[in-house]
């Protein structure tokens, strides 16, 4: 069964015709041409497919879509601006944050909304005070970042980069 | 996956009206368990109905002190939010114990305490399952049971053949913050509105695995209450787990201490969280000592029924509640001390 929907695709405007049963993440790739997203598990458990959906980080494969028209959405293809690789992307490179690279779209995703919901104040399941303000640590950073496997396991590079670009 | 129609009604009244009149249709909403469920074909409905947008996102103070949790609130944004960290922290710190950042972007304060269990065979199509498919048996007895339950089964090895035989545990450590703080559930359903204590919400296995449960079809969670906790009541939830971020847990707990009165309730040895009612009564008045949270977690947990299984079943949850639960009331009252 078939529905149009609209998305806005880092920062272009996409009309498309999907099956009801078709993923954000298969959406992109498949119909949009945008590759960035990647589909490791499609279970929800890798994190390879992480998108900023109207700002906040998300996994394109547990969402439907048809239930997403009109939304804003953000892929790693999407973050640099005039050219400018995002902070987040220029840390990667610098601290050689990947092996393979499969993962690392999903990484880069998730870390920008990982910074943001440090800026926002948010706390995590290892900030000791939850009514305090949380710090940019290594191990706040390993934490929020839990749901981006890596199976290289350059996390030993990943944690400093994303903290180097969280300004820590 | 098998082909569903997708709608998006105007209202809330309109979507149950929605579900209620087609048998085989759900409610979407985060989408976090109910899309993977449709991919591997746990779930099969011909209608999805999406109210992620339909019902209020917002957080809100109630007259009582409370807090009114609107079910569309995202397991991120009721974590983040100061009244519930300053006021409820065992919430707060359940929240952020369970999944990660993304999911709980999507997931919602709906959503969560509905989302089914983790049970292997359950989400595997291609094995037996009285919760999945009434009648075929449950291929979890004698099997792989780290994550199963040990109380409000249907005894120490229940008949694997029976159609009333489930031993799986709830997922959600949301639902059991929910539990020891005596949230009550407001829904919508076609026989129009009613209150439910979070604590009757779920139900054990009983003679209907299939039912998680006491929700008719077409009902839908609205908002979630948090009642005011007394004056100087002091919470906490404690989870233990085979990885220290994103699994699901072994034995949780969450408490709620206040002038030697302590609430109790347990994540992953049940069909449903466990408010631990046996024991509160034995600790009533206190002192909550160790050696009494011990004793009374003893008593508590006579029942309990470990399932054999492989890599040596789940026996160790027995010990494990006892001292998880000890080892949280003791955090709370040397907090108070």
């Amino acid at each position: 069964m078939d529905a149009d929907i609209t998305l806005r695709v880092d920062g272009e405007t996409r009309r498309l015709t999907v099956d009801t049963r078709t993923s954000l993440l298969d959406a992109l790739r498949e119909r949009l041409g945008n590759p960035s997203p990647k589909k490791g598990c499609d279970h929800g458990q890798c994190g390879a497919c992480t998108i900023l959906l109207d700002g906040q980080r998300a996994l394109s494969c547990l969402a439907l879509a048809v239930a997403y028209d009109g939304a804003e959405i953000t892929t790693a293809d999407g973050l640099a601006r005039d050219g400018e690789l995002h902070p987040v992307q220029r840390a990667f490179l610098e601290r050689d944050a990947f092996q393979c690279g499969y993962c690392t779209p999903g990484q880069i995703c998730s870390a920008v909304g990982v910074i943001d919901e440090f800026e926002k104040g948010w706390p995590s399941h290892v900030t000791e005070d939850l009514t305090g303000e949380p710090e940019i640590t290594h191990d706040e950073v390993a934490e929020r970042m839990s749901g981006n496997l890596c199976r290289c396991a350059a996390y030993v590079n990943i944690t400093p980069a994303v903290q180097e670009a969280a300004g820590a | 996956m098998k082909p569903f129609a997708y709608a998006h009604p105007g209202d809330v009244a309109e979507a149950v009206r929605d579900v209620a009149a087609e048998p085989n249709a759900v409610f979407l909403a985060g989408g976090t368990n109910l899309v993977d469920h449709l991919r591997l074909g746990v779930a099969r409905p011909d209608l999805v109905v999406d109210v992620r947008t339909l019902t209020s996102r917002e957080i809100t103070d109630l007259d009582d002190g409370g807090l009114r949790l609107g079910a569309a609130s995202t397991n991120s944004e009721v974590a983040a939010d100061r009244r519930v960290r300053e006021r409820y922290p065992v919430l707060a710190q359940a929240l952020l114990a369970g999944a990660t950042g993304q999911l709980r972007n999507m997931a919602t304060t709906g959503g969560n305490p509905l989302q089914r269990t983790r049970c292997p065979y359950f989400q595997d199509v291609t094995t037996p399952c009285n919760k999945r498919q009434p009648g075929t048996g449950c291929s979890a007895v004698g099997g792989y049971t780290r994550y199963h339950a040990i109380l409000g089964t249907p005894g120490a090895l229940p008949d694997p053949t029976a159609p009333e035989t489930c031993i799986a545990t709830h997922p959600s450590d949301m639902a059991v913050a929910l539990t020891a703080l005596d949230a009550q559930v407001h829904t919508l359903g076609p026989a129009g509105v009613r209150t439910v204590p979070f604590v009757d919400l779920h139900r054990l296995p009983g003679d209907d695995p299939s039912k998680d449960t006491v929700l008719e079809h077409g009902e839908l969670i609205t908002a979630i209450d948090l009642p005011p906790l007394p004056a100087g009541a002091r919470s906490a939830y404690r989870k233990v787990r085979d990885r220290a971020s994103y699994a699901f847990a072994l034995v949780s707990v969450a408490a709620v201490v206040h002038d030697g009165d302590v609430r109790i309730a347990l994540g992953g040895v049940a069909h449903k969280p466990w408010r631990a009612t046996r024991a509160e009564e034995i600790l009533r008045g206190g002192p909550l000592t160790d050696h009494a949270v011990r004793a009374a977690m003893d008593a508590e947990l006579a029942v309990a029924q470990p399932q054999p299984g492989v890599e040596g079943g789940n026996g160790f949850k027995i010990p494990l509640a006892a001292r998880t639960v000890a080892a949280t009331v003791r955090t709370l009252t040397e907090e108070q001390s």
